[in-house]
């Protein structure tokens, strides 16, 4: 009874009409023009968020006398002020370009080692037999809120003792580290959820450990380990905290490098807006091409 | 084959599946147990290298700052709690730790109130997912490239940080533009500084006798574009007629105090007629100069108002003092509205639709459904999304130490920026720095043990 009823409402407000027609005429128009205000209102907001980024955008695209004398929006008016010289002069200015691909080089290794050491972690913790298991698990359970500000001052020191302070290697070592509580947890419960018949199948054909977490666990496990790759490349790509501490100071990554130039604000946006650009051009891509498995990451990864 | 095992009942593995991890001990009662018949240093080479990192580089750092963090500044002594007390003597450290908590308190809120509201907005419109995108899509971004994005928006310069355009925009179509700061008379002029900014005639003024109102000092490209040049007033009856005009010949040949052909009515410019301290007339010189007072303003002094002087507005001090640690959370805000909305999104697309529909068949109005049904069915995941922004908000670096100029970067100080100046600049002092980051810690112990209680409930199901 009840269905019916809520079905026959949705139908009608489907339709686009008011829910029920018993309303007055002046209601309907009421609830019609709130519905106006509100795209109204979504669409203001939606261009107020836009504008930061285009602002930045468009300062990207002019010259640093144009800059100093106006604001951004006056392209509106004078669009042949555009220019790609900014870039060009970013491209040819070898401090960025090294930078960027310092960026990479911490990124990449980065990324791969925490799916890596993560997955292997994640499996042994959803299949595996060990004393302690579910103790060790609630261990990595409770690392995913530790502040990375915690690990500063002793890592530092760590790492001038063994002699790898300020390199790429400790950079990507201390990232991998903070990584991994959150690989394990989600990987875990990814792979908690293979069907037993499965492994068990794969078992009596004789695959071995090695085999069965390459040929099985890994490919099953594909959804999550791509969540997993894009929020960890994301986190390292844009990180600046820990490459400011631990990067070396000759090749340091783009963030770094653009933050130096934020001392000097004001005379050097030519600079700064088309880097800061530049910094953003592959985490965007990153986003719009994966969106899905980057929601899926963010609701895993509510609990860091 | 594997029949045992299917629905998940057996509460142990079947014994052939495990021949030879030794211990049966601890399985018991574990829907997952060991399918594969482990050995132990297996397991122990796939946990390795994930032991060893979080081992060296989390776990002994948290061991290692707190006993860090009771030794003095050169690591040798004791210091007992020195240090923590440094955290609430120290000024700087106390305004991090009142901006901290600002921090704490408005940056979740706001962003989940914001979340809140285009989540429910957005959920029955046809574009709701471009919107969406457009509000996520800063998460994806830097703080580092958030934070210059924001230091443009907050430029001072009206003509250059949009947000101080609108105020200014906004300012003066409420509060007319003053006309001519700077501008002031010679000595050999017939007007007198006459307090406040304001400037009065030296002598009064009477009827018949057009009155001349000479300044200089303003730019020629800042006059008012359609200034006309002056003219010399004619007398008119009983009233009080007169020129206010910028005694000043573009490329020299004018003389002072009088009206040369090229120099340029004030438009705009308001005069007052003042007899014994109190104003009895009003006028506002025309473009080309010239105003005319009643009758009434025979026998004073006409004085120029310091409000035709005053500077123009120039917008709000956004990364000032006062202002920047608002500011800073509006780029937060910015940042992380977007992660608020799509977790509350994702709570209302679970909703059960029969419900709301039936209250709204029931007569209840959409405000009514939301209040009373919407937002307490959503308060877990509300909870979820204010409880991860604390944390994230907690140790917030790189948008404040981007945002804040130098000037004010002691005003805008948050714990983790102070953790970084006190430990990584000259003079550094790792105990202070290490009381610091020992505090961070503590402050999240209450999240790690909902998290650890909550896996646990669920792994016991």
């Amino acid at each position: 009874m009840t269905t019916t009823e809520t079905s026959q409402a949705e139908q009608v407000r489907r339709a686009g009409g008011p829910a029920t027609s018993t309303q007055s005429l002046g209601a309907r128009m009421a609830a019609r023009a709130g519905g106006g205000v509100m795209r109204v209102f979504l669409v203001l907001v939606g261009l107020f968020w836009l504008m930061p980024t285009i602002g930045l955008l468009l300062s990207s695209l002019r010259g640093p006398e144009d800059i100093a004398a106006s604001g951004w929006w006056k392209v509106f008016t004078a669009p042949s002020e555009l220019t790609f010289s900014n870039y060009q002069r970013l491209l040819d200015n070898s401090t960025i370009t090294d930078s960027l691909l310092s960026t990479v080089l911490i990124t990449v290794p980065a990324t791969f080692l925490v799916v890596v050491i993560g997955s292997l972690a994640g499996y042994a913790f959803a299949w595996m037999e060990f004393p302690g298991r579910d103790w060790w698990f609630l261990v990595v359970v409770g690392l995913l809120v530790v502040p990375v500000q915690v690990a500063l001052i002793p890592v530092s020191e760590l790492f001038g003792t063994i002699g790898i302070f300020e390199t790429t290697f400790g950079v990507i070592m201390f990232h991998t580290a903070f990584g991994l509580p959150f690989a394990i947890f989600l990987l875990r419960n990814f792979f908690a959820e293979i069907p037993r018949e499965l492994l068990e199948a794969a078992r009596l054909d004789g695959a071995g450990e090695i085999r069965l977490f390459t040929r099985v666990v890994m490919p099953l496990g594909g959804p999550a380990i791509a969540s997993l790759g894009i929020f960890q490349f994301l986190w390292v790509w844009n990180d600046m905290l820990v490459a400011l501490i631990f990067a070396d100071s000759d090749s340091p990554p783009i963030t770094v490098a653009l933050q130096q130039q934020v001392r000097q604000f004001g005379n050097n946006i030519d600079v700064l807006a088309p880097g800061a650009f530049v910094s953003m051009v592959i985490p965007l891509a990153v986003f719009f091409a994966f969106q899905r498995q980057f929601v899926s990451g963010v609701m895993a990864g509510a609990v860091k | 084959m594997t029949t045992a095992t299917a629905g998940g009942a057996g509460s142990a593995p079947p014994a052939d599946k495990r021949p030879d991890t030794g211990t049966g001990k601890g399985t018991g009662g574990r829907s997952r147990g060991g399918v594969t018949g482990t050995r132990r240093t297996v397991a122990a080479a796939f946990l390795l290298p994930a032991l060893v990192l979080l081992g060296a580089l989390v776990v002994y750092p948290i061991v290692y700052s707190v006993y860090r963090s009771f030794l003095d500044q050169s690591g040798t002594g004791f210091a007992g709690l020195d240090n923590y007390e440094a955290l609430f003597t120290d000024a700087t450290i106390r305004t991090a730790v009142k901006n901290n908590a600002i921090w704490v308190v408005f940056a979740p809120t706001v962003a989940t109130v914001l979340g809140l509201i285009f989540a429910v907005l957005t959920e029955r419109i046809r574009w709701g997912t471009a919107f969406k995108l457009i509000v996520f899509m800063p998460m994806a971004i830097s703080m580092l490239a958030a934070g210059i994005i924001f230091r443009l928006v907050y430029e001072q310069a009206p003509e250059r940080g949009v947000a101080n355009a609108v105020a200014v925009g906004v300012h003066d179509t409420f509060a007319e533009s003053s006309g001519f700061p700077k501008a002031h008379p010679l000595p050999v002029h017939p007007l007198k500084a006459g307090g406040g900014g304001s400037f009065v005639t030296k002598e009064t003024v009477r009827a018949g006798q057009p009155v001349s109102l000479p300044l200089v000092g303003v730019v020629p490209a800042k006059m008012p574009g359609d200034a006309e040049p002056a003219k010399a007033a004619t007398a008119s009856g009983d009233g009080i007629t007169g020129t206010a005009w910028l005694d000043f010949t573009k490329g020299g040949g004018g003389k002072p105090n009088v009206v040369d052909p090229k120099e340029l009515g004030l438009k705009g410019l308001t005069v007052e007629a003042v007899k014994d301290g109190k104003v009895v007339a009003t006028a506002t010189a025309g473009a080309d100069g010239v105003f005319t007072l009643p009758a009434s303003a025979d026998g004073s002094l006409l004085r120029l108002p310091a409000d035709n002087f005053r500077e123009p507005y120039n917008g709000v001090d956004w990364l000032g003092p006062s202002l920047v640690t608002p500011g800073i959370i509006g780029s937060y805000v910015w940042m992380w509205a977007g992660f608020a909305m799509v977790l509350i999104a994702a709570g209302l697309a679970g909703l059960p639709r029969e419900l709301l529909e039936a209250a709204r068949v029931d007569g209840a109005n959409e405000w009514q459904v939301f209040r009373r049904i919407t937002v307490p069915m959503l308060a877990p995941v509300l909870a979820v999304v204010l409880v991860t922004l604390m944390i994230n908000v907690l140790k917030i670096f790189d948008l404040v130490f981007i945002i804040a100029p130098g000037s004010s970067q002691d005003d805008a100080n948050v714990l983790a920026l102070q953790l970084y100046r006190t430990s990584f600049g000259t003079d550094a002092d790792l105990g202070v720095g290490s009381a610091i980051a020992v505090l961070l810690l503590l402050l999240v112990i209450p999240v790690m043990l909902f998290n650890v209680r909550r896996i646990r409930k669920e792994g016991r199901r």
